[in-house]
C-alpha cells in the first residue's frame, strides 16, 4: 500500500502546515463569533480578536429577551413534523410505484419526477397566496404542509424497493402476506438505512428554511430560529454580542444532530447525486 | 371471458390501494408544486393591487416588458456574476480540501471534521457570522487597527457597502457556508476511486500531479458535475445572504440584488406586485432549466461514469 503510508519528513510537515492553516482560516469566523458571544457588551469592540473578558449572561439574554428559546421550539416542531410526514408519504408512494399494478403508473411517476425540476423560489409567490386564502399565515400548518411530500424521497426509496426480487413478493403472497404485511416485514426493514439518510436530509432542509417562513410569518410567536435571527439582526445591530450569542444558540442543536447522525449525513448528501 | 378483459381486470386490480397510497403525495405536490407553477405562469401576465387581490390580465407582453426592463437585466447580471464568483471558488476549495485531507495521517479525523463543519450552519447563521466580521462599525475587521489602516475600505464605507466589494464579500461568505457540503461530496467521490488505480499509476512512475490529472480528476467527474449543478442552482436561488448582509444594496447600483432577491427582497421595487413577482419567478425557472440542460450537455460529454 505505497500510497497509504504516511509521507515522511518535510512533505508530511508541509501537508500538516497546509492543513493547520486552512483549518484556522475556516474556523476564524466561528472563533470571533464565540468570543464575542461570551463577552459583556462594553468589551466587544475593544479587542475583537482576543477573549479578554468572559460572561454567560449574553447567552442568557439571547435566550430570554431575544426569545431564542421560543424560536428553537418552533423550529423543532416544524422540522419534526416535516420529517415524519415526508418519510411517511415517501414510503407509501414509493411502495405503490414499486409493487402495485395500476393504470397510468409511468405517467404519474413521470409527473412526480418532473416536480423535482421546479425550484422552491418559483412556487412561493403563489404558495403565499394559497396559504393566505387557507387562513394559514402565522401557523404551523403554513410552515409544514407544503413540505409534507417530496418526489425525491419517493424516488430514492423506490430505487431500493426495486432491488427486492419479484419472487420474494410472490412467495410472501403465497404465505398469505398482504401488502401491509409485506411492507412491514420486508420492505421497510430493507430501506431503513435510506430512510435514515432521507430523514436527516428532510430535517436539515426544513430546519434551514429561510425564505418561506419570512413570507408567511408576521407574528413574533411563530418565528423559527432562522427568522428569529433575522429579527435580532434588524432590531439589535448595536449589540453584536447578543446577535452572536443568538447565532450560537441557533447553531448548536444542528451541530449535535449532525454529530449523532454523521453516517446518515454522508449517505444523504451523496444520495442526492442520484437526483441530478 | 376473453384474455383482454382478464388483463384489463389485472391492470385495475390495485388501483384503489394505489390511489390511497399515492394520494397524500399527489395532493401536496399538486397543490404546492404543480398548481403554483401553472398559476404563476398565468399570474405573470396579470396586475394585482398591492394586497395581491383583484388581479386583471394585462397581456403576455408583461413578460417581454420584464425581460426588457433595466431592473431585471441588472438582477440577472448580478446573479451571473455571483455564480461566477461562488461556483468556481466553491469547487476549487472543495476539491483542494478533499485532496488535502485524503491521506491516512495522524489527526486527520480532526481536520475532516473542521472542513465539514460549515455544513452545520444555516444561511442565517453563516451570514450573521460574516456580518459580524465585515460590518463597518461593530464588525471585527473594522475594529482591528492595523488592518483597516492597510485597507481603509473596511471602515469607510465598509466591504458590504462599497459597490466594488459588496458582491465579493457576500460571495465569500456564501462559499464559506457551502464549503462543508462540497468537501463532504468530493471526499465521498474520492473514496469511491479504487486505490489500485492510484497505486498502479504510482508504480508506473506517475507523479502526484499526473496522478491527480489523469486518474483522480476523470474518475471524480460525475461528482464534480453534480457539485457544479448544485452550486450553480444555489447561487441562482441565493436569498438569505443578501437579506442579512446587504439588503440587495449598496444602492443605487443594487450591487447584490440577485434575481431571487429581486423577487422577494424587502427592499425590492416589485415586492408588493404579485404579477411581476410571478413573471420574474417564471423567467428564473426558465433560466435555471436552460442552465442545467447546458451543464449536462457541455460537461456531460466529458464526464467519465466508469465502465
Amino acid at each position: 500500500m505505497a500510497l497509504d503510508t504516511a509521507p515522511r519528513g518535510w512533505r508530511a510537515g508541509g501537508r500538516y502546515a497546509l492543513l493547520i492553516t486552512t483549518a484556522f482560516l475556516i474556523l476564524f469566523p466561528v472563533y470571533t463569533t464565540v468570543i464575542a458571544a461570551l463577552k459583556p457588551g462594553n468589551k466587544v469592540l475593544e479587542n475583537p480578536l482576543l477573549p479578554d473578558a468572559f460572561t454567560l449572561s449574553v447567552l442568557g439574554d439571547a435566550w430570554t429577551e431575544g426569545r431564542l428559546g421560543r424560536y428553537l421550539f418552533n423550529s423543532a416542531v416544524v422540522a419534526v413534523i416535516v420529517t415524519v410526514a415526508q418519510l411517511a408519504t415517501s414510503i407509501i408512494s414509493a411502495y405503490a410505484f414499486s409493487f402495485l399494478v395500476f393504470p397510468l403508473k409511468r405517467v404519474l411517476f413521470g409527473i412526480f419526477l418532473a416536480t423535482l425540476l421546479v425550484p422552491l423560489e418559483v412556487t412561493l409567490v403563489v404558495n403565499r397566496r394559497t396559504i393566505d386564502s387557507l387562513g394559514w399565515l402565522n401557523s404551523f400548518s403554513g410552515l409544514t404542509v407544503p413540505f409534507m411530500a417530496t418526489a425525491f424521497g419517493t424516488f430514492l426509496l423506490r430505487q431500493v424497493f426495486l432491488q427486492i426480487p419479484p419472487d420474494l413478493r410472490e412467495a410472501s403472497q403465497m404465505d398469505g402476506l398482504g401488502h401491509w404485511g409485506f411492507m412491514k416485514e420486508v420492505a421497510i426493514p430493507l430501506v431503513r438505512p435510506t430512510m435514515g439518510a432521507l430523514g436527516l436530509f428532510a430535517f436539515l432542509s426544513s430546519w434551514n428554511q429561510y425564505l418561506w417562513p419570512t413570507l408567511i410569518t408576521t407574528e413574533d410567536d411563530m418565528n423559527t430560529v432562522q427568522t428569529g435571527l433575522r429579527l435580532l439582526r434588524s432590531s439589535d445591530l448595536d449589540k453584536p454580542n447578543l446577535i452572536m450569542a443568538g447565532t450560537i444558540i441557533a447553531a448548536v442543536p444542528i451541530l449535535i444532530v449532525l454529530i449523532v447522525f454523521q453516517r446518515q449525513l454522508v449517505r444523504g448528501l451523496t444520495a442526492g447525486a442520484v437526483k441530478g | 371471458m376473453t384474455g383482454a378483459t382478464v388483463s384489463q381486470k389485472r391492470r385495475w386490480r390495485d388501483a384503489p390501494l394505489a390511489l390511497a397510497m399515492l394520494g397524500p403525495s399527489l395532493l401536496v405536490l399538486g397543490i404546492f408544486v404543480l398548481y403554483p407553477l401553472g398559476r404563476a405562469v398565468w399570474l405573470g401576465q396579470q396586475r394585482c393591487n398591492y394586497q395581491g387581490r383583484d388581479c386583471q390580465s394585462v397581456g403576455w407582453g408583461q413578460y417581454t416588458n420584464v425581460i426588457k426592463s433595466e431592473e431585471f437585466q441588472q438582477a440577472l447580471w448580478v446573479t451571473i456574476k455571483f455564480a461566477a464568483i461562488t461556483v468556481p471558488l466553491g469547487l476549487a476549495f472543495g476539491v483542494g480540501l478533499a485532496v488535502l485531507a485524503d491521506r491516512h495521517l495522524k489527526g486527520m479525523r480532526f481536520f475532516r471534521t473542521v472542513f465539514s463543519s460549515t455544513i452545520a450552519t444555516s444561511v442565517a447563521v453563516a451570514s450573521l457570522m460574516w456580518l459580524f466580521l465585515l460590518q463597518p462599525s461593530v464588525g471585527v475587521l473594522a475594529n482591528v487597527g492595523w488592518l483597516n489602516s492597510v485597507f481603509p475600505v473596511i471602515k469607510e464605507p465598509g466591504l458590504l457597502n462599497d459597490p466594488g466589494t459588496a458582491l465579493w464579500s457576500v460571495g465569500i461568505s456564501s462559499v464559506w457556508a457551502n464549503l462543508g457540503f462540497t468537501f463532504i461530496l468530493v471526499t465521498a467521490g474520492l473514496q469511491g476511486i479504487p486505490r489500485e488505480l492510484q497505486e498502479s499509476a504510482y508504480v508506473d512512475g506517475a507523479g502526484g500531479w499526473a496522478r491527480f490529472k489523469h486518474v483522480t480528476l476523470p474518475l471524480l467527474s460525475p461528482t464534480l458535475l453534480f457539485t457544479t449543478v448544485v452550486l450553480t442552482s444555489r447561487a441562482f436561488q441565493a436569498y438569505g445572504e443578501m437579506d442579512l448582509l446587504t439588503n440587495g444594496g449598496p444602492v443605487p447600483q443594487d450591487s447584490t440584488t440577485t434575481v431571487t432577491y429581486f423577487i422577494y427582497g424587502s427592499s425590492s421595487i416589485i415586492k408588493n406586485n404579485d404579477g411581476l413577482q410571478a413573471a420574474v419567478a417564471i423567467l428564473l425557472f426558465i433560466v435555471l432549466l436552460g442552465l442545467s440542460a447546458l451543464q449536462f450537455r457541455g460537461f456531460g460529454k466529458r464526464v467519465h461514469y466508469g465502465s
